[in-house]
């Protein structure tokens, strides 16, 4: 017989609360992450304490644009996603996998053991949490040191209850409500009794580091007021994708004329793969010193836009745009369903933003989705 | 109060494995040119070995300073299958440096990744090997394996082609197969006047070798595009496409199925291949640019 899971009742605390929530983080040893007002965005950042969240800051989005704006409230946490995710802390874009140094028979290998440092992720927003979980199957490899770091984690998740205008976590199912994997969830509330947040439990680490601050048992009226936010967020989505049928859609479409379409706007940059939160792919670097006894392999992150990221002797084998940003679109819709046994987009809309050309992939599967019906056959609707 | 949460967080823990990107030392012990280009290094290793490769795995292969390279394994030896056997064909900085090497040289080496020929199921049957160029080089040990146990295998066929005499690697052996029991037939693209044998593509000599395609089990390697028409050539006489397996080559960096270089299709080849059915090759490498 399976055990009963009793989830404990959420609690409440107030800014200040959040205050010393952050305090108790801190002394129990974590480096704690969050959202912060950095060089006219919202970035992610080690902060020293819970005054430096962004109280009071929204931002607009659209394809190829974001801007911070002031907003009527003091929300902390009143933004979608940013220019980062958290895969920078837990997949980071540079680092060192071992070094060699010259030897008298040749060459010894060696690597540092530095414990990896205990990260607290303050705000990870719903769709954010569901890219950690992706990137977990496939990068959480036992023993990796993506593992290491991952492990120690501990996730305070922020419900959405203001999607931005690039946002679709509806179409992916990552939100707008947070999905497993965290130890505590907050869902801001900004209204007449004042700024709150109700704190959702969802492990021993979450209760044990609650349980040392104040708080009080969330009374009815809040806890709906608070699930009736998230639940209209799912509402106001500012992108829509149709998700029926992805993968047979992006496997059949290898040779659709729409990819020579946005090969036309795309500038093969890579930025949407550096923004996106479940891109993972990295390339290795090996380097040596002027003395040449001493060399290094690093690991960063690469792209699939980059001519040589499938560059094979004689040449690459994708070098037209069409088929970078194919392969692209192809993977993250469609094989990684093959390869990790869900979709690998989450509908942070990243992608969208910060796309320089303001490629919105909603609009890109929509037009598949129409070529292929076009192409399906004679019952074509003109009207 | 007892609360349970879910058990989401003890999902990641578990006994760490040998990390698979640290190279293991090797010296090289032999050093066999095979053409202009071509080298096959006899490794041996100087600490902890890698596991032993079975026939179609492939190696990293690192030379101090300049980088590393995925080579399929031609031969793991003697010496208690301790010695290492690499072909490597010097196309690039790393390559070039590889072919370089000379005993006592030290390299590192990681692996063995990917999947395997699965000789075994070529047992009982006619076991046909087509390689172009320097693709006899992973087929070798698929040659070793079945001649070393030639009673279980009706005939063995091998067709080699190599653009000139002078570009035939392994040429000296090819002679001990044929005396071992395999029937060995040599094409190459130009030959010069001294050439006495076959000239044309190792496509042309498929037809004829084979005997009875639906008991025949067949193993490709060279070229991609020899080994789509090769494939598809046994294919339309009547092996079936399950049997017919190819090693296919994209930009493998990490061996471990996590850098997303080696991508082709929903195929990651470091893991999911190098070798694979050309029932779920054909329709990846017959798309531009996939």
């Amino acid at each position: 017989m399976e055990s009963q899971v009793t989830i404990p009742v959420p609690r409440l605390i107030d800014v200040e609360g959040l205050g010393a929530l952050f305090e108790v983080l801190v002394a129990v040893g974590y480096h704690v992450i969050g959202p912060t007002v950095q060089d006219g965005a919202i970035v992610l950042a080690e902060l020293s304490s819970a005054a430096e969240l962004p109280f009071g800051w929204g931002v607009s989005l659209e394809p190829a644009g974001y801007r911070l704006r002031q907003r009527g409230d003091t929300a902390a946490f009143g933004h979608a996603a940013g220019p980062q995710s958290w895969k920078r802390f837990l997949h980071p874009p540079r680092e060192r996998l071992w070094s060699a140094d010259r030897s008298q028979d040749g060459f010894t290998v060696s690597t540092e053991d530095s414990e990896p440092p205990r990260y607290a992720f303050l705000g990870v927003r719903p769709c954010d949490l569901r890219a950690i979980a992706l990137q977990d199957r496939v990068l959480a490899k036992p023993g990796s040191r993506y593992t290491d770091r991952r492990d120690g984690v501990f996730i305070i998740a922020v419900n959405c209850t203001e999607p931005g205008g690039t946002c679709f976590c509806v179409s992916m199912g990552a939100g707008p409500g947070a999905g497993p994997g965290f130890d505590l969830a907050l869902t801001e509330l900004t209204g007449d009794q004042g700024h709150r947040f109700l704190v959702d439990i969802s492990s021993e680490e979450g209760a044990e580091v609650l349980g040392r601050i104040d708080s009080e048992p969330a009374d009815e009226h809040t806890l709906e007021q608070a699930r009736s936010a998230v639940e209209t967020a799912g509402d106001h989505m500012g992108r829509h994708l149709d998700t029926t049928g992805l993968r047979d859609l992006l496997a059949g479409s290898h040779d659709a004329a729409h990819w020579d379409d946005v090969a036309e706007r795309c500038l093969t940059c890579g930025n949407c793969t550096m923004a996106c939160p479940t891109c993972f792919c990295t390339g290795v670097e090996d380097t040596t010193d002027l003395t040449g006894d001493h060399a290094e392999r690093w690991e960063h992150w690469d792209s699939c836009f980059d001519v040589d990221f499938s560059y094979l002797h004689g040449g690459s084998v994708r070098t037209s745009p069409r088929s970078r940003y194919r392969q692209w679109l192809t993977h993250k819709l469609g094989s990684w369903q093959d390869q990790f046994g869900s979709s690998g987009c989450v509908g942070c809309g990243r992608c969208i933003v910060w796309c320089p050309a303001g490629i919105d992939l909603t609009e890109e599967v929509r037009a598949l989705h129409a070529e292929h019906e076009a192409d399906a056959g004679p019952g074509r609707d003109w009207s | 109060m007892s609360t349970d949460f879910p058990a989401w967080r003890q999902r990641l823990t578990a006994v760490p494995p040998p990390p698979p990107m640290l190279p293991a030392r090797y010296v090289v012990a032999g050093r066999r040119p095979e053409t202009d280009d071509t080298v096959t290094l006899m490794l041996r290793p100087a600490g902890e070995p890698i596991a032993l490769p079975r026939p179609g795995q492939f190696t990293m292969l690192y030379t101090f300073g300049v980088g590393e390279v995925p080579v399929s394994v031609s031969g793991s030896g003697d010496a208690g299958g301790q010695v290492l056997v690499q072909t490597i064909r010097a196309v690039g900085a790393v390559t070039r440096a590889l072919c370089a090497a000379r005993p006592g040289d030290m390299l590192g080496v990681r692996g063995p990744f990917g999947t395997d020929w699965q000789v075994s199921q070529a047992r009982g049957q006619d076991l046909l090997v087509v390689a172009g160029g320097i693709g006899l080089a992973p087929l070798r040990p698929v040659l070793l394996a079945a001649l070393a146990q030639r009673n279980q295998y009706r005939r063995i066929v091998l067709l080699a082609g190599a653009r000139t005499p002078a570009d035939l690697v392994f040429a000296r052996e090819l002679r001990i197969w044929q005396q071992r029991g395999a029937d060995v037939r040599v094409t190459v693209d130009h030959g010069d006047s001294s050439w006495p044998g076959r000239t044309g593509l190792v496509t042309g000599l498929i037809a004829d070798a084979l005997d009875d395609p639906t008991a025949t089990a067949a193993f490709v390697c060279g070229p991609e595009i020899m080994m789509r028409l090769s494939a598809q050539a046994l294919a339309d006489a009547g092996v079936a496409a399950t049997r017919i397996r190819v090693s296919l080559e994209r930009n493998m960096h990490c061996g471990t199925a996590l850098c997303g270089h080696c991508q082709l299709g929903p195929l990651l080849l470091c893991r999911d291949g190098p070798v694979v059915s050309y029932a779920d090759a054909a329709p990846l490498v017959t798309r531009k640019e996939l």
